[in-house]
């Protein structure tokens, strides 16, 4: 399934200093969960330091995930099923004043 | 629709009775003391502007929350306060004629410095009103909340509340622009003050120089309208929230690192989220940069503080909409803004939720414990304690050290023939390698200055580096090998005693933190390099006062 994947807020810096990645993630009829893109991101595309990416099966606290712009807290976080297309965004919260 | 009903019902009832008032106060101003004029002029204006102004079909505020998005609320309580306010604002703005001051509470004054607003279609007279009689708390006075205060000062806010417990450094000029050399080492909040006093003296300040504290946070916000917070740490960001959510305080929120910020207004009405159901478990510190580590680029914080000032406007002049349930994100590198939709409120919320925060249990909260001993003051991190005495140097130490190994190196030379010059530039090759010293901090800190013959090795590469480091140390590649095998084994050895290194090697970092964990690995490896305690910043105190310090 191809997608974009984005990461904001210094999350780029784990990503090769990267923040837009055009993928193609191999999922079977085109099925595809974030709860199961979050691991595949984690191993094809994490450059740096992973214990800041993921903490068990989810994303680290202070991380939003967004699903074309909308926090998947409305679309089933894990559960949440993409589409050919979607882009899912990864925000570090920021501190700094 | 009911309670716009009884509002309408409440608003008509104060409009009588700040009538009333007026013309009390106008017959005293009048009789005993002309000074006050302005004063009951202010007062009047109040009552003749408030209710019409706080119409909910003007001003943008859905009809079921009608004054949760406003913060003045149209209660008898803070007309009463806005009139004072107002009145007291007037006392020390110039004095002018009754008459033309009859239709609004502004003075010719106000309505000069303020009249490109109240030209404003979607602003005019009765959201500067509202402005005017309004009080801001801003908590933190440093990159965010200094364009924040600058802005609200400009604005005519009555009152600005400035909380910082820090002191202006000179790497805070670039970009909290509140500050001047001349008030370096002063408070922030002070410095702030002074800015603000300077752009316009109508505004009443308080400061707050202890910093807010569970224990005084409810005390002082409830004293607002609004609240931004322009802080840089976690543990005021949860307790910031905590408070507004318990005083019913709009929380304007904003954070720049780097060269990204974020925007959003919590506690504004509607369904929108707080803090705590966006982020309900604290980041760990590894997971959100510090300005004083990863950097940022000046006009960043400063872009995010002048849209918090912006909301916080909005907020008070009860105009346009909150920037609630959404996030506004700035990429400055792309130049771009874009907007994203939060979640709604989590019914479970230990701060909006049943039974959230109160704000007894905002003083009761442990904000250090919650957050995993993150500080309140974006210090820098606690020093690690890795490596035992014997395995570190002070400055003064490695200074001794380096001095000697550069005196190995020096030679007279300019009388011997080429052929032992040659000779003499290879004993000084080697003599220098008796001594390396490794610099394991991040390429941008070594780019502006690193001790002479430093090796920049970051820390984030020693381990994909580890062979080539390994052969500068002079390791031998069996003792790597043999290191490989025993790490495959799982059974690391210390390496400390049969060393096969023939080097002196010396790690460097900023502060000595790094540094620890670079001879941590390195001794595992066979070498039995040391370190320097703080690193950079102690050579800076104690060696080198002229080395610049990051
Ligand atoms: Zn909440």
């Amino acid at each position: 399934m191809k997608l974009k994947i984005e990461f904001s807020g210094g999350l780029e810096l784990l990503f090769g200093n990267q923040k837009e990645y055009a993928v193609d993630v191999p999922c079977s009829e085109q099925q595809l969960t974030v709860g199961k893109l979050l691991p595949w991101t984690r191993d094809q595309l994490l450059k740096d330091r992973p214990e800041l990416f993921m903490k068990g099966d989810s994303v680290r606290p202070g991380i939003l995930v967004l699903i074309n712009d909308c926090d998947w807290e409305l679309s089933g976080t894990l559960d949440a099923e993409l589409q050919e297309g979607d882009k899912v965004l990864f925000i570090s919260t920021l501190h700094g004043g | 629709m009911a309670d716009v009903e009884q509002l309408r019902h409440e608003n008509a009832l104060l409009r009588e009775e700040l009538a009333k008032l007026r013309a009390q106060l106008a017959t005293n101003a009048r009789k005993a003391d002309p000074g006050s004029a302005p004063a009951a002029a202010a007062a009047a204006a109040a009552a003749a502007a408030l209710p019409s102004t706080h119409d909910n079909s003007s001003n943008g505020c859905a009809a079921q929350t009608v004054c949760s998005t406003c913060p003045i609320q149209a209660d008898a309580a803070s007309l009463q306060q806005q009139s004072e306010g107002a009145a007291a604002e007037q006392a020390t703005a110039s004095s002018s004629s009754n008459a033309h001051q009859a239709l609004h509470g502004l003075s010719k004054a106000q309505v000069e410095r303020y009249s490109r607003q109240l030209l404003l279609p979607s602003f005019g007279i009765a959201a500067q009103g509202r402005v005017c009689s309004s009080s801001v708390l801003i908590v933190g006075c440093g990159g965010l909340g200094s364009p924040a205060a600058l802005y609200l000062a400009a604005a005519g806010v009555r009152k600005l509340g400035l909380v910082d417990h820090d002191v202006v450094e000179l790497s805070n000029m670039h970009r909290q622009v509140s500050h001047s050399e001349q008030r370096l080492g002063m408070h922030k909040a002070a410095s702030t003050a002074a800015a603000v006093a300077a752009l316009n003296s109508s505004v009443a300040v308080d400061t707050h120089l202890q910093g807010l504290t569970p224990s005084n946070a409810v005390g002082i916000i409830s004293q607002y309208d609004v609240v931004i917070d322009a802080s840089d740490n976690a543990p005021t960001r949860y307790l910031i929230n905590d408070a507004c959510v318990a005083c019913g305080v709009p929380l304007v929120s904003a954070a720049a690192v780097g060269t990204d910020g974020q925007l959003t207004v919590y506690n504004a009405g509607g369904n929108g989220p707080c803090y705590r159901c966006l982020f309900p478990e604290c980041p760990a510190a590894a997971n959100c940069s510090r300005c004083a580590d990863a950097g940022v680029l000046g006009p960043v914080p400063g872009v995010m503080g002048v849209l918090q000032a912006v909301e916080a406007i909005k907020l008070v002049g009860g105009v346009g909409q909150p920037l609630a349930g959404k996030l506004l994100l700035y990429d400055a590198l792309a130049g771009r803004f874009s907007s994203i939709k939060l979640r709604g409120k989590a019914p479970g919320c230990a701060a909006c939720g049943e039974g959230g925060m109160t704000r007894e249990g905002v003083a009761a909260f442990d904000y250090a414990a919650f957050t995993g001993g993150q500080t309140a003051n974006d210090g820098p991190p606690v020093p690690l304690a890795v490596l035992p005495a014997k395995q570190r140097l002070t400055a003064a130490q490695a200074a001794q050290l380096l001095q000697a190994a550069a005196a190995d190196g020096t030679a007279r030379e300019d009388d011997l023939p080429q052929q032992q010059q040659q000779q003499q530039q290879q004993q000084r090759n080697e003599g220098a390698k008796a001594l390396v010293l490794l610099d394991v901090r991040p390429p941008e800190q070594f780019a502006v200055m690193s001790l002479p013959g430093a090796v920049s090795v970051p820390y984030l590469q020693l381990e994909q580096r580890l062979p080539e480091v390994l052969a500068l140390c002079g390791a031998s590649s069996a003792a790597a090998q043999q290191h490989d095998a025993a790490a495959a084994a799982g059974s690391i050895s210390n390496g400390t005693s049969n060393s096969s290194s023939s080097q002196r090697v010396v790690v460097l970092c900023r502060r000595g933190n790094h540094s620890q964990l670079a001879v941590q690995r390195l001794r595992q490896a066979g070498v039995p390099a040391v370190d320097v305690v703080g690193g950079y910043e102690a050579w800076a105190a104690e060696v080198d006062s002229a080395m610049p310090v990051l």
